[in-house]
């Protein structure tokens, strides 16, 4: 019987660990950003890159984020994998022309000629107590640019597989950190980490009849503390992580709905003209005969981001989340 | 020792003994735009070269009236003419090795055709059919840019790729007078100089960013000198000028090769026609202006120096502008012939694997084709 190394890991080590291991693999990666080389990352994610691979492999850029992804277009124009640190959520906006005009588009405007395999590591979200321009939830203006993969990880397990996943892509993937999970911990076996399947499949974390709270990233922790606590009121939620926004599992999102007849879409970004909206639109389209109550969104308010002191009342919390799932109760018996 | 490990160490020294660190004489740009044609030091220039610019030009000439007539027949959805700027595009691409990379903006066709792309690949973003006609990979050519400067960071990512690959291989971007103004310009400079990426970058100096002009673009002395702020050389060259053009660019292309870092070069030319068919420029320039700038154009000045030197007699010019109309005449032929589209290509290069969202779009548009054509041939 072999013994195997489980240990406590954070989300923080397990995706530093994807990085190291895909430095390992395959010779074309390259790690680069803002203080990922000596400082090992502001999260300390990229900590020991540089020192085991040398600073050509793991790079301190100058602090340009238009000019750390768009260096990276050209390196991948010459073969390799750059895998770009943005740092902090509102710190990637510089480099939204970069991403929008060129990195989204070069396959298509090539016709498959030039694929642009990069991983843009955007840690974000709120919830750690940041100051302005620190915790901003952006995915909607990712979601809405085709070309792109938009990923974000909810577990220890799934952020090592969804690196991996991302880095191996032959397609840009805008991987979303929830930096309020960086420290959360679970089992992990760094010899043997988890791979995922292909980018794009969602997965039930908790099976259940009554109603779906369909949810990513940060989110999911609070969704499935929300199950728990409504096992008090007689339901029985059931989870669905999405993991990937781009592309989108309908499959496994409607086959929940249609099972529970009910839906909540929780994220922490605004919710007019957020992710939330699409998917709400996307559930009834797909479902609107097996609902009985309409789909129901629980998002951050329509804010910029609050001041750390108040962001509190800003996130979706257990409370916000059952108020919603008992809308869904009333507009069903009436 | 690894590529990163090569700049030189540097750390700001405490106060009060602070020094700045590089002498900043050698990088700065001459007070003159370096020309050659029209001096003593043209009798120097190779006679094979000055044929070749002078051929390359006349046909370049050439492609850009033709384009331009194509735009007032409808085949071409615009054309931004490169009039008047042909030698700053021939020349430059005449310095690069085959192995070497080029990155055009959205006026530098003929840059590209000088490195041997079809004339009608080249203008595949310009008649709409596709974005990009050409396999970037085959040519070392990156796409036509239509956002202003957002090329250049990529040419300091590939040349620095190569390097580390250990290829000596030297990037070539080139950007308009407004296009300095923009951020990118100043993040790929500064990357370039950092990382000491064999780039170089030429600034085509034509005057005017559509209708504003240099004056109210930038209060730099010269566009050259913004090279020094960065640690890297500005050089300053006439661009009408396919010799000094060509000179100027060899040298940057080989101290790029050979390690030596990034140069920027500013090319002072004119952009002798409008901003592109659907600018008007008499709005924002005198006449006396374009006038003065004919006498300095950049064909006059080599065929003078050709014939000055014996070297072009009136059967060698036919022969040269024979070629060029042979040229002319194909690309209007090809060009007036309808491209065939197929609308199924909008799905195929989104992703490398389609999602089951463009899979369903894909089946819909499939649908409506069907749907057209049979009532197409109902019609019939």
């Amino acid at each position: 019987m072999t013994t195997v190394a489980v240990k406590p890991a954070t989300m923080g080590q397990a995706l530093g660990r994807a990085l190291r291991d895909a430095l390992a693999d395959d010779p074309t990666v390259h790690v680069m950003g803002e203080d990922v080389g000596t400082l090992g990352g502001v999260f300390r994610v990229t900590d020991g890159l540089a020192e085991e691979f040398g600073d050509d492999r793991c790079t301190d850029t100058p602090l340009a984020e238009a000019g750390i992804l768009g260096t990276a277009v050209g390196m991948a124009m010459y073969g390799l994998r750059p895998v770009v640190e943005m740092q902090f959520d509102a710190f990637a906006y510089p480099a939204f022309e970069q991403l929008i005009s060129h990195v989204a588009r070069m396959r298509n405007r090539t016709r498959g000629a030039m694929p642009m395999p990069i991983t843009i590591r955007v840690p974000y979200g709120g919830g750690i107590g940041g100051v302005e321009h620190h915790s901003d939830s952006s995915e909607a203006y990712y979601m809405a640019t085709p070309g792109l993969h938009v990923v974000t990880p909810a577990t220890v397990a799934d952020a090592y597989g969804l690196l991996r996943a991302s880095i191996a892509s032959d397609d840009p993937v805008v991987f979303l950190e929830p930096k309020r999970l960086y420290w959360s911990k679970a089992e992990w076996n760094p010899d043997t980490p988890e791979t995922v399947e292909p980018l794009g499949k969602a997965v039930v974390r908790r099976t259940g009849r009554s109603a779906s709270l369909i949810t990513y990233g940060p989110s999911v922790p609070v969704c499935l503390e929300a199950a728990e606590a409504a096992r008090a009121e007689g339901w029985d939620l059931e989870v669905v992580d999405l993991r990937s926004l781009v592309p989108f599992d309908d499959e496994t999102v409607a086959a929940s709905v249609r099972r529970t007849g009910r839906a909540v879409v929780v994220h922490e970004a605004t919710g007019f003209g957020g992710p939330g909206a699409e998917i709400a639109a996307r559930i009834t389209e797909r479902c609107f005969h097996h609902l009985e109550a309409p789909v129901l969104r629980v998002a951050g308010f329509d804010i910029p981001y609050p001041p750390p002191m108040l962001e509190r009342h800003h996130l979706p919390g257990v409370d916000r989340i059952l108020d919603a799932v008992a809308r869904l109760q009333w507009e069903a018996e009436n | 020792m690894t590529v990163m490990e090569q700049r030189g160490a540097y750390r700001p020294a405490p106060p009060p003994a602070w020094q700045l660190r590089t002498d900043p004489e050698p990088l700065l740009p001459d007070a003159a735009p370096f020309r050659v044609l029209g001096t003593e030091a043209a009798a120097e220039a190779d006679a094979q070269l000055l044929l070749r610019l002078h051929a390359e030009l006349v046909r370049g000439r050439r492609y850009n009236t033709q384009a331009t007539a194509l735009t007032k027949q409808g085949r071409l959805a615009v054309y931004p003419s490169s009039t008047g700027q042909e030698a700053c595009e021939i020349a430059a691409a005449l310095a690069l090795e085959e192995r070497d990379w080029l990155f055009p903006s959205y006026r530098d066709t003929l840059a590209a055709v000088a490195r041997g792309l079809d004339p009608v690949r080249a203008l595949t973003l310009l008649r709409g059919d596709w974005h990009t006609g050409y396999d970037p990979r085959e040519h070392r050519i990156a796409p036509l840019c239509t956002p202003l400067a957002t090329q250049l960071p990529h040419a300091v990512g590939l040349a620095h790729a190569a390097r580390l690959k250990g290829d000596d291989v030297v990037a070539l971007a080139m950007v308009g007078d407004g296009g300095t103004s923009e951020g990118d310009f100043h993040e790929a400079l500064n990357f370039a100089a950092v990382w000491r990426a064999p780039v170089v970058f030429l600034v085509q100096n034509n005057g005017f960013a559509i209708s504003v002009p240099l004056d109210k673009q930038t209060a730099a002395p010269s566009l050259a000198h913004k090279a020094v702020g960065y640690g890297m050389p500005g050089r300053l060259v006439d661009g009408n000028d396919a010799v000094a053009v060509h000179q100027v660019l060899s040298e940057a292309v080989r101290h790029a090769r050979e390690g030596g870092g990034p140069t920027l070069v500013e090319a002072v030319t004119y952009r002798m026609e409008a901003h592109t068919n659907a600018d008007d420029a008499t709005r924002y320039r005198e006449d006396d202006e374009v006038a003065a700038w004919r006498d300095h154009d950049p064909v006059l000045l080599v065929e003078r120096e050709l014939t000055a030197r014996g070297l072009l007699d009136e059967d060698r010019a036919a022969t040269v502008r024979e070629n060029a109309e042979a040229m002319a005449a194909d690309l209007r032929e090809r060009m007036n012939q309808d491209p065939e589209l197929d609308p199924m290509d909008l799905f195929t290069h989104v992703y490398a694997e389609q999602t089951s969202q463009l899979r369903e779009q894909a089946a819909q548009l499939r649908a409506e084709l069907e749907a057209e054509n049979e009532s197409d041939g109902a019609a019939r």
